[in-house]
């Protein structure tokens, strides 16, 4: 028996020095996330100018010592507006990504887990819901129920639960046919038990990764709907609205709409990147 | 960790100087890994004799499927395999990629575990076995659909000529694994090298297929390595067998020789674990602990930490493989102190 | 139903009554159509995994239950233990109609008949730490008290040969055959009577299986336990087993005390099985196939005798009759229509 506590020693050891090395790139997209973090909750620290201050000295002035990425036609400090604009951006990421995932996961882990009737339902909405492209469906809905922010979240939330729910709904048949959930039926466990502590925490994590990516997805869909004038409206500082603005001065001030254009790109980075550590570190080991 | 080769030693492989078809020496297989580099194989030599069944025996982490995956340099890099595997005179691990398929292709086939993997699944079987043909053997057009109905018939499938258009899937398990065999006996291979062929049959179909390979053995005068871990199979099929133990070829003998007088303490272990007729509803005779993690191996015998008969000479240099017997090699240094098998049944 | 009667004959461990009496179980599995299949109007397909089975197991004994591919013999297990609902027959522990359970009466039953599963690597929960996999057996069952709960989980450790470090470990830190060790703690912790085992070493390397079977053995004689073994491994079975189980496509096709089912088989499909599995000793060698032709797929069994495509000794009778299970003169019980069967009123099945 020695020998098999000695092999589990050697087991042990081996598992803590796996937790304690995280991938390199899972760093990488922590201190990007947690950067844009900061900018959203402390913009009045970072930025060094009122993102809507007029300023008709200064119109499109290069980027300088004063202004870091110089300034739009109004004159206003686009390192500024770009700080305030994480605010708006992740505000995006998280409204348009928190209740597909909430509902979408429990609606996946029921539907799976229930099967028969149930699964019939499901699977005809999924089918109507992806018959359309993701991005037509969204903008459709938003263009009957108006511009803005809070329609755009109301449309995401109608289209995109149903991903997630897929996700799950797949994950949790699979989990339903192994041996540990047999295990727990065997052993007399109730079902909501069953559910609940034994296949949801397994069937999970897949949405919880894609969640991750969702997000850097949900800044895209913002950016994108903000450029189309669908999103957040002018005079708010949303990095896709900015882009748009600038599109007017692309050959004579282009820092107007890279800038928040680059900015945009390394937040999808960010989450895409935790995304993918999370994967890793969630992934149940064997 | 790499050895240099020693010159060519007829007498490591347990044999007197003779006529070996395949020849490998100090073969070492080495897979880089994220944790560092897994000694898969390790300084394994044997020799496979015209017409003979040699068997390749372990457990998970053996190194036994490495091994006959090194031979063929069927492996991915960054994958390291030094040594020498000769087959009559050439050296196949150093041998131009195309001079290999050649001979491989022509000479030596190999047969898997699992068909359905192993068979293309959008290719009839007439059509696998055809391109074979085509390609080892030169035959085309109705010649070649005659010998591929031949040889779907040496190998037992019923209805061969209308068999040829069926698909793997619309074949059941023991019928598939026939069909893989036909396909690797189109180029009338002088060598077949058979990785765990039987372990997902059934009793009954695995015994037939046994049989078969034996039945072919006899007819074409092929030899065989068979990969096994069920000493069952080795039993009665091999003529002599090779017990590998974490990437180590531990002990070689004939088959009677390993069954009868094990000379190495592992393979003494594994014989007493099984039941075999022995006192009924008695505790069996296990081999504390559990096969170690190749990544993390003690100094000394690898199997020294399981080991009954050890000593602190086995914990402090990895023991060599010696002839003990004539025929027989072993890499214990205590083999003279193991006890013969009593015969009690099967 | 007496003890005397003669199907429990010497070998068999159990005089204190049946643990299980199963019946004419039968189980389907139906298998979807595709669309071309119903526009084709072809019939349903469906696995037959069950077809009538006929079994009884003796308290205290380990019934071993073998058979290939598509015998059944896992579904049977499963129906034992409820995780599949046949769809006819009789199910019955210490008398008790097992098919009837409900809530509470079948949480009681739980308790009672427990299973070990096959996988070392999917049958634990990888989230869970040893300690929670237990702690949630002896909590839902109300075990023990909560202050009680640790020194039952050190004592279930310590049953199975397992370090008490061990609680706070995930599985995935465990080896196969500790793997297996703890599935057999779980399984414990409800303290039952009954243990139905389904190839309870089969995945494990072959110098570790004897270790798990020592502690079944140990176990079984501790804890007074009823076995069912359900493994392909003949030479297993042979040496844990008072009484062994043939089953071929379904049905059982013989049953009998070890020794005698091994040294002398009666039903052709039990003698091929028997001389198929390949001997440990090389002096002893089969020259012919045991057995021609191939499994047939549960999907399409034959009619009459499942066995009789293969048989060689098959009549005339056996394409159309199913043998029944059915004592012999001497004892032996097999469903073959080659020998008569013994003349008693009593010709239900062992």
């Amino acid at each position: 028996m020695a020998s098999e506590v000695a092999a589990t020693g050697a087991t042990r050891r081996r598992a803590r020095a796996r937790i304690a090395r995280p991938k390199p790139t899972l760093l990488l997209g922590l201190t990007i996330v947690v950067a844009m973090l900061l900018m959203a909750l402390l913009p009045h620290i970072v930025a060094p100018y009122d993102p809507s201050k007029f300023d008709y000295d200064a119109i499109l002035q290069a980027p300088s010592a004063a202004h870091w990425f110089g300034t739009d036609n109004f004159g206003r400090d686009v390192f500024s507006r770009v700080v305030y604009g994480a605010r708006v951006d992740l505000q995006i990421a998280l409204f348009t990504t928190l209740f597909p995932f909430l509902f979408g996961t429990l609606m996946g882990a029921l539907t799976g887990y229930v099967g028969r009737w149930l699964d019939g339902i499901f699977g005809r909405i999924v089918d109507v819901v992806m018959v359309f492209p993701f991005l037509i469906l969204v903008i459709a809905i938003v263009a009957m129920l108006g511009p803005g922010l809070r329609n755009m979240y109301l449309a995401v939330s109608i289209v995109g639960w149903v991903y997630y729910a897929r996700l799950v709904r797949g994950e949790t048949i699979v989990q339903k046919q192994s041996e540990y959930v047999q295990a727990a039926r065997v052993m007399g466990y109730s079902p909501a038990r069953i559910v609940f502590r034994h296949i949801f925490p397994n069937a999970v994590t897949p949405a919880i990764v894609y969640w991750m990516t969702d997000m850097s997805l949900g800044i895209l869909l913002g950016a994108s709907l903000g450029y189309l004038g669908l999103g957040a409206q002018p005079p708010t500082a949303e990095w896709g609205v900015m882009v748009a603005d600038g599109k007017n001065f692309m050959v004579t001030a282009p820092w107007i709409s890279t800038f928040p254009g680059l900015v945009l790109t390394l937040a999808g980075v960010g989450f895409s990147l935790v995304g993918d550590g999370m994967a890793d570190l969630l992934r149940p080991k064997s | 960790m790499s050895r240099p080769p020693a010159p060519h030693d007829p007498r490591a492989a347990g044999l007197p100087d003779g006529e070996a078809l395949l020849s490998v020496r100090h073969l070492d297989t080495t897979f880089h890994t994220p944790r560092g580099p897994l000694h898969a194989v390790r300084d394994v030599s044997f020799d496979v004799r015209p017409g003979e069944v040699l068997g390749i025996v372990g457990e998970s982490g053996s190194g036994k499927s490495v091994t006959l995956r090194s031979i063929l340099r069927l492996l991915k890099p960054p994958t390291e395999i030094t040594g020498e595997v000769r087959w009559k005179g050439l050296d196949l691990l150093t041998a131009s990629r195309r001079r290999m398929l050649e001979v491989t292709g022509a000479e030596i086939s190999v047969i898997f575990q699992e068909p359905m993997t192993a068979l293309n699944p959008v290719l009839t079987v007439g059509e696998q076995i055809l391109e074979s043909l085509r390609a080892h053997e030169g035959l085309r057009g109705a010649a070649a659909r005659d010998r591929a109905t031949e040889l779907l018939d040496l190998v037992g499938i019923p209805s061969p000529r209308e068999r040829l258009g069926a698909y793997p899937h619309e074949f059941s398990g023991g019928m598939r694994q026939r069909a893989m065999i036909a396909i690797a006996l189109a180029s009338t291979p002088q060598l077949l090298l058979a990785d765990e062929p039987t372990t997902a049959l059934d009793v009954t179909i695995q015994d037939q297929i046994l049989k078969l390979l034996l039945r072919l053995r006899e007819q074409l005068g092929m030899s065989v390595i068979l990969v096994t871990h069920d000493l069952g199979v080795v039993a009665q099929t091999c003529d002599r067998v090779a017990v590998m133990y974490a990437g180590r070829l531990v002990e070689t003998a004939p088959v009677r020789a390993v069954f009868r007088e094990p000379k190495h303490a592992y393979t003494l272990g594994l014989r007493l674990s099984l039941p075999s007729g022995g006192a009924h509803r008695q505790p069996l005779q296990p081999i504390p602990g559990a096969p170690p993690d190749l990544q993390d191996l003690p100094p000394g015998c690898p199997f020294a930490p399981r080991c009954s008969y050890v000593t602190d000479a086995c914990r402090a240099e990895e023991p060599r493989r010696q002839p003990v017997a004539p025929q027989h090699t072993s890499a214990c240094i205590h083999s003279d102190r193991l006890p013969a098998f009593e015969e009690v049944g099967s | 139903m007496s003890a005397r009667s003669p199907r429990t004959s010497a070998g068999s461990a159990g005089t204190d009554g049946l643990a299980f009496e199963v019946d004419g179980l039968v189980k389907t599995f139906p298998v979807e159509r595709t669309l071309f299949e119903r526009l084709r109007r072809e019939e349903a397909r469906a696995v037959h995994a069950l077809n009538g089975v006929a079994l009884r197991v003796e308290r205290g004994e380990t019934l071993g239950i073998v058979g290939e591919s598509g015998c059944g013999k896992s579904t049977l297990a499963r129906c034992l233990v409820r995780l599949h609902e046949p769809d006819t027959g009789t199910i019955r522990y210490h008398g008790i109609d097992v098919r009837s359970l409900r809530g509470d009466a079948l949480r009681q039953y739980h308790r009672k008949v427990q299973m070990i599963f096959q996988d070392p690597y999917s049958s634990l929960n990888p989230r869970m730490s040893v300690g929670q996999i237990l702690r949630e057996a002896l909590t839902v069952h109300a075990m023990r008290p909560p202050k009680a709960v640790f020194a039952r989980q050190s004592e279930l450790l310590d049953l199975v040969g397992l370090p008490v470090d061990s609680l706070e470990r995930m599985p995935h830190e465990f080896s196969g055959g500790q793997r297996q060790r703890i599935g057999i703690a779980r399984a414990l912790a409800l303290e039952p009577e009954t243990l139905v085992a389904d190839e309870l070493v089969s995945a494990l390397d072959v110098s570790v299986q004897a270790q798990v079977i020592n502690l079944l053995l140990e176990l079984q004689s501790r804890l007074h336990l009823t076995v069912l073994f359900v493994a392909h491994d003949l030479r297993l079975v042979r040496h844990i087993s008072h009484r062994v189980a043939v089953m071929y496509l379904g049905r059982v096709v013989e049953v009998g005390a070890t020794e005698a089912l091994f040294k002398d088989p009666r039903h052709p499909y039990t003698r091929a099985l028997l001389s198929a599995a390949p001997s440990l000793d090389p002096e002893r060698k089969t020259e012919s196939e045991a057995v021609k032709g191939e499994l047939p797929s549960p999907m399409r069994i034959p009619p009459g005798c499942p066995f009789h495509p293969r048989c060689p000794v098959a009549m005339e009778r056996c394409r159309s009759e199913v043998p029944a299970l059915l004592p012999r003169a001497d004892g032996r019980v097999h469903a073959c229509h080659l020998e008569e069967p013994q003349p008693t009123e009593d010709a239900r099945a062992a």
